[in-house]
């Protein structure tokens, strides 16, 4: 069409509108007529249906969504905004959701979806061929993995393609087979599944977990894993994890951000931060990088990666010296007498010319006769001038005395007053040994004031206080004591800020600043200073000493336990609010109890052949710092610290037959029977012989994680040895330096596993190196429920359509192979069968009082005394009908009705239970069934305080008992809320305060970790019942981490690749890597979805400094290799010089199924961000059987860092695909 | 006078997060589809950066927006006449490198790759020709976080103005976030550029719409928009802007990018103008003084004789009311917190944007003085010079008293819950500031509190004058069926309960 000229003239001249008798030039369209076309977009914005839902997603957003239907699609998502006010003067959680979230509809139809049950070509081969030959499918299975060819052919070919599709009947049948002939020829013990993230979809991870538990299989952890966990959170308060909804910030007037980047990964969370400034609130950001949150800071201190600690003691020297010494801020002083450990009494040991700090003075030193008395210690009281125990240790927990409180009176009900500090009333002072990490000087002799103490035993001792102690670490000068004291600031000696400037980068007057600001905001404000903190500060090998030294900042201010102060740490959504419903079924503790739950770096550890890869460390010529990975772990294992399935050499329901066929009748004579077999070595932990295939897991359940494409450390390890298949680790495994205790094979085992079964809903790289792949419904096509720290609500996923193709919820997934399993059993002839079950001595129970004075006390060197639950796991035997898991799973069980224990909060079931009966329908024996998800989370919201008024109350009422005060009143008026499915389907609903959390939401308060301690004088799940500075553990004294001190990031060296790489022809950098979360993707989800990867260039890239590109000759959006002696990346680099130099980030979990092209080095696929890591074991997370430092699952063990790494990086020659 | 109503939206950069949620919710709904791949009617920028599409506001390159030729106002892109010589050859529209080549994965390799030698992948593949690429060579927001370096920030053409000025370096680091949708301006270039008579400016709400059954393609519409917000379907070979969500706005809901804005940064209410006073404000001759010319068309909701004059030229009660409580004119017209993009452009456009506060710069080794306890606005990150380049055509002192204001703010709120404040430094900000502390505390409560009724007034499209609703409650969503025995019930605005 050809416009003429005048046309268009005449079109502008009709726009000249006259209006008013005056002609005007106007783009305005006066009218609604002839508009009829508008309708166009109005039709789009038309639908049919909104649903409630979420993402079940490791982010801790737990956010609300709408997700709406047109036609019958799911087309778009947008958050709710119906959330309960927080009140008029105070911000909304409205709305919640962010980018990634935003863009999840994109996943339901698209071609990246898992539509229908998979498995590779290869196995399916096999299976039929067996399957032809033999009847029975145990049987079939038995045959297909004994048949080393056929075995060998498809663990080969797992990773490389080659999937064909199957039918649910023919997949479940198989795995069923698998697991009862695994079952059969090795143990339960030999099955283990991992699911992480209970709260972001409760029923979803209940399902495979209480499926494992009901078999008997060992469910992984992975909160440690992941090392999302802070182990300073149990070693400081007992505690696994407990932070502020992200509202409290809003109350802060100080807020440190600390290594976590709120806007990119508390995306919903950051306008509390934002908005606070404009309530007056001071804002420090404290990141290596020029991050997100720097944006909104109004100071950044740019300090060196992994140096965090060093500035936090310079920042604690200030602090103690300015208002613990030269003026007393009384408001911190009061604090610290009476929630931390500062005042309590440690005994000075002599060694050679000087001392150094022991372990604390307890109730039996000083021949108080009590019941566990090894357990209640002592402080200097200022009254009586001596020693005092007041109640609130851990003893009086378990004592039965009900004085379990910080009441601050010893047991007769005196009131004791504490001293911090001996310097006014010491009786000498002693020269003592502080140590130190970095250079040559391994240790710092200063002085400190103690005092002269009798023992009942007749012998004298010194003490001082653990405060006088930590002011010595510090180096705060004070009169009186010399030694090696800093003269001022100025000095370099540790911990002053001049010290920390060369290490950290900071300089000392902002150090001094920032320290003093905190601290002044706090004592005004009482405290209302608050640290953010997260993987950029925790996920380091030394983060424990890291945070110990952070969290040090809010104990000294009386922060720690005030709404709008403390420590805010969040990585990873590990808070289910709903937690004792949740744990009551997830682990089956309904029918079976205990469960199998295990620390999963160990169990990585071991099936991925690590120890084979293990270089020796400088020696320390100390006993057990100079041991063996594998050593530490199978020491931590055999006392009863560390669980570790498979637990023994032999078949756990052949050992029960054995001891029976022996005669041994009653369970505690089968117990006695297997402590004899150890003793005589007839029987023997699985771990003393890791190489042995039949010590090894056998099938291995994946499910709502990607353990192969995000989470595993040492992927190339984990390729190569766990799977089979061809992991590229660059150096050789090694044999110069084995284990003592542990005996390993001739050469590392490839392919541990039989099995390996993935479930989701995308091609993820767990799904593609699966053997089975099974479609699971999407977070919009099923019911669930999610929580998070980040807020005070449990929210609703519901289906917005049904499971679209063949897909099915994971409920729904475990009932068919419950139901399948059960079936097979019949046929195949295994009934009922008694296990026999190795578990750690746990935290929140008597066992945590099993070890005392925190000595490592080793049966198989001494005295070869076991006794199971004391030094030694705690040995039970269950039974279990494997015809009958299926109706296991879909009822709650009757010890349900007999107890509930959470925290150390035991309540009878009963009410619940028949509560729970009119909830939900009736198994035809009676009991609540739950074989609709629907059902199961009635069952949870049941059995939970926060969601059930009357629970809650009985929960707080068992909890007075043992403290001594009525608590009844922390739910007072809200005894008759009850909350179902359709409540929290019609609004957003708030938690109800429980004691199994340490803070209130009473009131619509925002919720605030710790306050209720404070408040109520409830002690902390600790040694002393207070917040912990000292930890004296005999493992803490050997490796020298009694106080928060400062150990730098592990040593470059160990990351050497082969010599060759380095000398090639290419320029290379050496750079320290980092994995931070990242924005367009929550772990590997969403970071292959279309939208994602629209809007950030598209595939795997790395985060380079422009100037050290520029020195090896690489250009934004260049290719580059990133290596080291782990594995390979290929990927694509970023520059900028928002990045420091030498510094490479390599955001978290990019995957490799997306846009990947072969290394030049390996000449296979390019790596993840993982195949430049790998395991490390750090001995101190081993520590069990002594109060806090007690195993819980995902709660104390070693965990999987891997911020200390460092790569090398060069740029690409060419690209090729195949 | 002639009065009319907009709904005008403010964004508080300050508060932008730079998470991109509203580019994707609104993506979602509006243009996911094929020939829309590309089209982002929201996209968020970091600056300093080219923006999307690449270096938009290189107006010589474009000859978007207007200029004063002789006094008069005509369009950068030329008079009709020179459109229509440049009608099948336009060298000033944007080509497709410009804003990037869309590309897919062939995912469907994962689940049906044979067996081989090594893992299946999904690799990238253009969308325009379906060819495989190695990598993507530039996207919507490439540049996201300063991606790119010194490379990408320098392309800003607004760095290129202040290149001296800025160093772009780890230690001197500073970055923003842009969130940009179609202005809705009073003054659009594009509907003046448009042969085809397709685009238009709705009377009631100021939404500006390209008429899809009118447009005839011709483009002259993604040139003269200055901010490249029109663009070019290549499926239906139309142009598709940002509606402002209209079917949202008339049921009195926010836009869908506001409605998702996780940072709460978007703000949403009426302002009433003079609309005989455009094409004076608009011609005002430095560009420096276009920001306050333009803030001279709004008009007072709180004073009688415009309130009289409205109601008599047919506004209703509820839009006059809704322009007194509506968060757009306190912050752009009361608090003047808020500016235009590029007023210069003289499309006098009715997004207005809060600027950012910064960390101070240069802190290590230098002693700050305690009295200033949250830092002065003269020391920050960001040039003043740079943001007001973006908002006031060069002019830094409004943009200065704006931070100022911010600050005041910060600072009255701190005197008020902890009382550490130097009374010295307090009064001689206040003064400074020139705002009373009632009303920072109202900056306070809508600019922190921030609840979403107070962030959104907005009132429902007023249907009052048009006959026969009764007959419309009952038949409306059942025009396809055919024409009604009423000819006179209007089927073209049918409002939806989506709440």
């Amino acid at each position: 069409m050809v416009v003429s000229e005048k046309k268009i003239r005449e079109k502008e001249e009709k726009r000249v509108t006259q209006v008013d008798g005056k002609l005007y030039d106007s783009w305005i369209a006066e009218s609604y007529k002839s508009r009829e076309w508008e309708n166009l977009y109005r039709r789009r914005w038309e639908y049919d249906k909104v649903a409630r839902s979420t993402h079940g997603v490791n982010c801790t957003g737990s956010c609300s969504w709408l997700i709406y239907v047109k036609d019958g699609i799911i087309t778009w998502e947008t958050q709710a905004t119906d959330y309960p006010s927080n009140g008029y003067d105070f911000p909304d959680y409205e709305p919640r959701g962010c980018p990634r979230g935003a863009s999840f509809s994109w996943y339901v139809y698209s071609p990246l979806r898992v539509k229908y049950p998979y498995i590779r070509g290869e196995l399916l081969r096999a299976w039929r061929e067996m399957r032809k030959k033999y009847d029975d499918p145990v049987v079939a299975w038995e045959h297909l993995v004994s048949n080393s060819e056929l075995r060998g052919r498809y663990i080969k070919a797992r990773g490389k393609g080659g999937f064909v599709r199957t039918s649910w009947d023919e997949v479940l049948e198989l795995i069923a087979a698998a697991i009862l002939s695994t079952i059969e020829r090795y143990g339960p013990d030999r099955v283990a599944g991992v699911t992480p993230i209970p709260a972001m979809s409760t029923v979803s991870f209940s399902a495979g977990t209480r499926f494992l538990s009901l078999i008997g299989g060992s469910v992984l952890s992975f909160y440690d894993w992941y090392a999302d966990l802070p182990p300073a959170s149990p070693q400081i308060w007992g505690e696994q994890t407990d932070v502020p909804e992200s509202g409290d910030w809003y109350n802060s007037k100080y807020f440190m951000i600390w290594g976590t980047n709120l806007p990119m990964t508390r995306t919903p969370d950051a306008h509390f931060m934002v908005e606070s400034r404009y309530n007056g609130t001071k804002v420090v950001a404290v990141s290596p990088d020029y991050a997100e949150y720097v944006k909104f800071a109004d100071l950044w201190l740019p300090v060196k990666p992994g140096t965090d600690g060093a500035l936090a003691l310079a920042m604690a020297h200030v602090i103690v010296k300015e208002y613990y010494v030269d003026k007393q801020e009384k408001y911190f002083i009061d604090y610290a007498k009476r929630y931390t450990d500062l005042p309590f009494l440690v005994i000075l040991e002599k060694k050679g010319n000087a001392y150094r700090s022991g372990r604390f003075l307890n109730a039996a030193d000083i021949g108080v006769n009590e019941k566990y008395a090894e357990w209640k210690f002592a402080i200097w009281d200022e009254i009586r001038n001596g020693p005092c125990v007041p109640t609130g240790s851990i003893g009086y927990r378990w004592d039965g005395s009900g004085k379990w409180n910080l009441d601050m009176r010893d047991s007769s009900g005196a009131q004791c007053s504490p001293i911090l500090s001996f310097l006014d009333i010491k009786d000498e002072t002693v020269p003592a040994e502080f140590p130190f990490f970095m250079g040559e000087k391994s240790f710092y002799i200063r002085e400190v004031p103690a005092k002269r103490i009798k023992l009942s035993n007749g012998e004298t001792v010194l003490v001082t206080t653990v405060f006088d102690l930590f002011a010595a670490n510090l180096g705060v000068p004070r009169r009186g004591l010399s030694g090696e004291y800093p003269s001022s600031y100025d000095d370099k000696i540790p911990y002053t800020p001049a010290w920390q400037e060369d290490i950290t980068g900071i300089d000392r007057k902002l150090a001094i600043r920032v320290a003093r600001e905190f601290a002044e905001n706090a004592a005004r404000t009482k405290g209302k200073s608050m640290i953010a903190l997260g993987a950029g500060t925790n996920h380091w090998y030394n983060s424990d000493l890291t945070y110990r030294a952070i969290i040090s900042l809010v104990l000294l201010t009386g922060s720690q336990g005030v709404n709008g102060g403390g420590w805010a740490h969040y990585v990873g959504q590990e808070k289910v609010r709903h937690l004792e419903g949740f744990q009551l079924l997830a682990f089956a503790n309904d029918w079976i109890r205990p469960p199998r739950t295990q620390n999963a770096t160990a169990f990585y550890y071991v099936m991925s052949n690590v120890y084979w890869y293990e270089q020796r460390r400088k020696t320390q010529g100390s006993k057990y710092a100079d041991m063996h990975p594998l050593d530490w772990i199978f020491l931590a294992v055999r006392l009863g610290w560390l669980p570790f399935y498979p637990q023994f050499d032999k078949n756990p329901i052949e050992i029960v037959k054995e001891a029976r066929k022996a005669g041994y009748k009653t369970n505690e004579e089968i117990i006695r029977y297997v402590v004899e077999q150890i003793k005589e070595k007839k029987l023997k932990f699985a771990l003393e012989n890791p190489d042995d295939p039949k010590n090894s897991a056998k099938i291995f359940f994946n499910w709502r994680a990607n353990l192969i494409g995000a989470n595993g450390k040492g992927h190339e390890y984990l390729l190569k040895h766990m799977l089979g298949t061809s992991g590229h680790p660059l150096e050789e495994p090694k044999t110069e330096w084995k284990p003592e205790t542990v005996t390993i094979g001739d050469k590392p085992i490839e392919g541990k596993l039989d099995l390996f079964v993935n479930i989701d809903f995308r091609w993820s790289g767990s799904s593609l190196y699966a053997d089975i792949v099974l479609p699971a419904a999407t977070w919009y096509e099923k019911y669930d429920i999610s929580s998070t720290d980040m807020h005070p609500f449990i929210h609703p996923f519901t289906p917005a359509v049904s499971p679209l193709w063949e897909a099915k919820s994971d409920w729904e997934i475990f009932k068919a192979l419950a139901k399948k399993l059960s079936e097979l059993a019949k046929s195949h002839g295994i009934g009922e069968v008694e296990d026999l079950i190795a578990s750690p001595l746990l935290h929140d129970t008597p066992d945590e009082i099993a070890q005392p004075l925190g000595k490592v006390i080793d049966w198989r060197e001494k005295s070869n005394e076991i006794i199971p639950g004391k030094n030694f796991p705690k040995l039970s035997v269950v039974r279990r009908d494997y015809t009958k898991i299926y109706d296991m799973m879909i009822t709650v069980g009757p010890l349900a009705e007999k107890s509930v224990a959470t925290k150390g909060i035991e309540v009878s079931g009963e009410k619940a239970y028949s509560e729970l009966k009119t909830r939900v329908p009736l198994s035809k024996d009676g009991k609540p069934l739950i074989e609709d998800e629907r059902h199961v989370i009635e069952a949870i919201l049941t059995f939970s305080g926060v969601s059930n008024g009357s629970f809650s109350l009985e929960e707080w009422n068992s909890l007075s008992k043992k403290v001594g005060h009525d608590l009844s009143d922390m739910i007072e008026g809200y005894e008759d809320v009850k909350y179902t499915l359709q409540d929290l389907i019609s609004q957003p609903r708030r938690a109800l305060p429980t004691p199994v959390w340490s803070g209130s939401e009473k009131g619509g308060r925002r919720y605030s970790p710790f306050t209720v301690n404070i408040e109520k004088n409830i002690p902390w799940r600790t040694l002393t019942g207070r917040q912990h500075f000292y930890l004296d553990h005999e493992f803490f004294l050997e490796f020298k981490e009694t106080l928060p001190t400062y150990k730098p990031p592990l040593e470059p060296e160990s990351y050497e690749p082969p010599k060759h790489l380095i000398a090639s022809d290419r320029p290379f950098i050496k750079v320290r890597y980092l994995t931070p979360h990242q924005k367009w993707g929550i772990h590997s989800t969403y970071t292959d979805n279309l939208i994602m990867l629209t809007l950030f260039r598209g595939g795997q890239v790395i985060w380079l400094n422009e100037d050290d590109a520029k020195s090896i000759g690489v250009k934004d959006n260049d290719w580059v290799e990133v290596f080291n002696n782990n594995g390979v990346i290929a990927c694509r680099a970023v520059v900028s010089y928002r990045i420091p130099r030498g510094v490479a980030i390599m955001y978290h979990a990019q995957d490799r199924t997306v846009g990947v092209p072969l290394s030049e080095i390996t000449k296979d696929r390019g790596g993840t961000h993982n195949s430049t890591t790998r395991i490390r074991i750090k001995p101190t997370h081993l520590v069990g059987g002594y109060a806090q430092l007690s195993f819980s699952l995902n709660y104390y063990g070693p965990t999987g860092t891997n911020r200390d790494t460092f790569v090398y990086v060069r740029k690409m020659k060419e690209v090729s695909w195949e | 006078m002639r009065i009319r109503t907009q709904i005008v939206m403010v964004m508080n950069l300050d508060k932008c997060l730079g998470c991109h949620t509203c580019s994707i919710t609104c993506k979602n709904v509006w243009a996911s589809r094929p020939g829309a791949e590309y089209m982002w009617f929201n996209n968020v920028e970091t600056r300093p950066g080219p923006g999307y599409p690449k270096r938009w506001e290189d107006q010589e390159k474009y000859k978007g927006g207007w200029v004063l030729k002789n006094g008069k106002l005509v369009l950068r892109s030329g008079g009709a006449i020179s459109r229509l010589l440049n009608i099948f050859h336009n060298p000033h529209l944007p080509i497709i490198d410009d804003y990037y080549e869309p590309w897919s994965y062939n995912y469907e390799e994962l689940a049906n790759s044979e067996e081989k030698e090594h893992q299946p992948v999904a690799r990238p593949y253009s969308l325009l020709d379906g060819k495989y690429i190695d990598a993507p060579k530039w996207g919507p927001n490439w540049n996201d976080d300063l991606a790119g370096g010194t490379f990408t920030a320098s392309m800003d053409p607004n760095i290129e103005k202040l290149q001296k000025q800025i160093a772009l370096e780890y230690e001197k680091t500073f970055m923003m976030y842009l969130p940009r949708l179609c202005n809705h301006c009073l003054n659009p270039a594009c509907v003046a550029a448009c042969p085809a008579g397709a685009i238009y400016k709705r009377h009631e709400d100021g939404i500006v719409l390209v008429d899809q059954e009118s447009c005839r393609g011709w483009r002259f519409c993604i040139t003269a928009c200055p901010y490249k917000k029109v663009y070019f379907n290549w499926e239906t070979k139309k142009s598709e802007k940002c509606t402002f969500c209209y079917p949202r706005i008339e049921a009195g809901l926010p836009t869908v990018c506001s409605e998702t804005c996780v940072g709460r940064i978007r703000y949403l209410g009426p302002i009433l103008y003079d609309a005989d006073r455009i094409l004076e404000v608009a011609s005002t001759k430095d560009e420096k003084d276009l920001y306050e010319a333009q803030l001279s068309l709004f008009l007072n909701p709180f004073d009688p004789d415009v309130i009289a004059e409205a109601r008599r030229q047919g506004i209703s009660d509820a839009w006059i009311n809704g322009a007194q409580r509506s968060p757009a004119y306190k912050m752009v017209v009361q608090w003047r917190i808020a500016f235009p993009l590029h007023p210069e452009y003289r499309t006098l456009p009715m997004i207005f944007y809060i600027p950012p506060l910064s960390p101070i710069l240069d802190v290590n080794g230098k002693d700050l003085s305690p009295e200033e306890y949250i830092p002065f606005v003269d020391n920050m990150r960001i040039p003043l010079e740079y943001l007001a380049s973006l908002f006031t055509a060069g002019d830094t002192k409004p943009i200065r008293m704006a931070l100022l204001r911010l600050i005041a703010m910060r600072i009255h709120m701190r005197k008020i819950t902890v009382g550490d404040v130097n009374e010295n430094a307090y009064n001689k900000l206040m003064n400074e500031a020139g705002l009373e502390p009632s009303q920072l505390e109202e900056m306070h409560r809508l600019l922190s509190i921030a609840k979403y009724n107070e962030r959104f007034v907005i009132p429902t499209a007023n249907r009052n004058p048009e006959k026969h609703l009764d007959i419309h409650k009952g038949a409306c969503g059942f025009e396809e069926i055919g024409e009604y025995n009423y000819k006179v019930a209007p089927k073209d605005l049918r409002i939806r309960n989506i709440r």
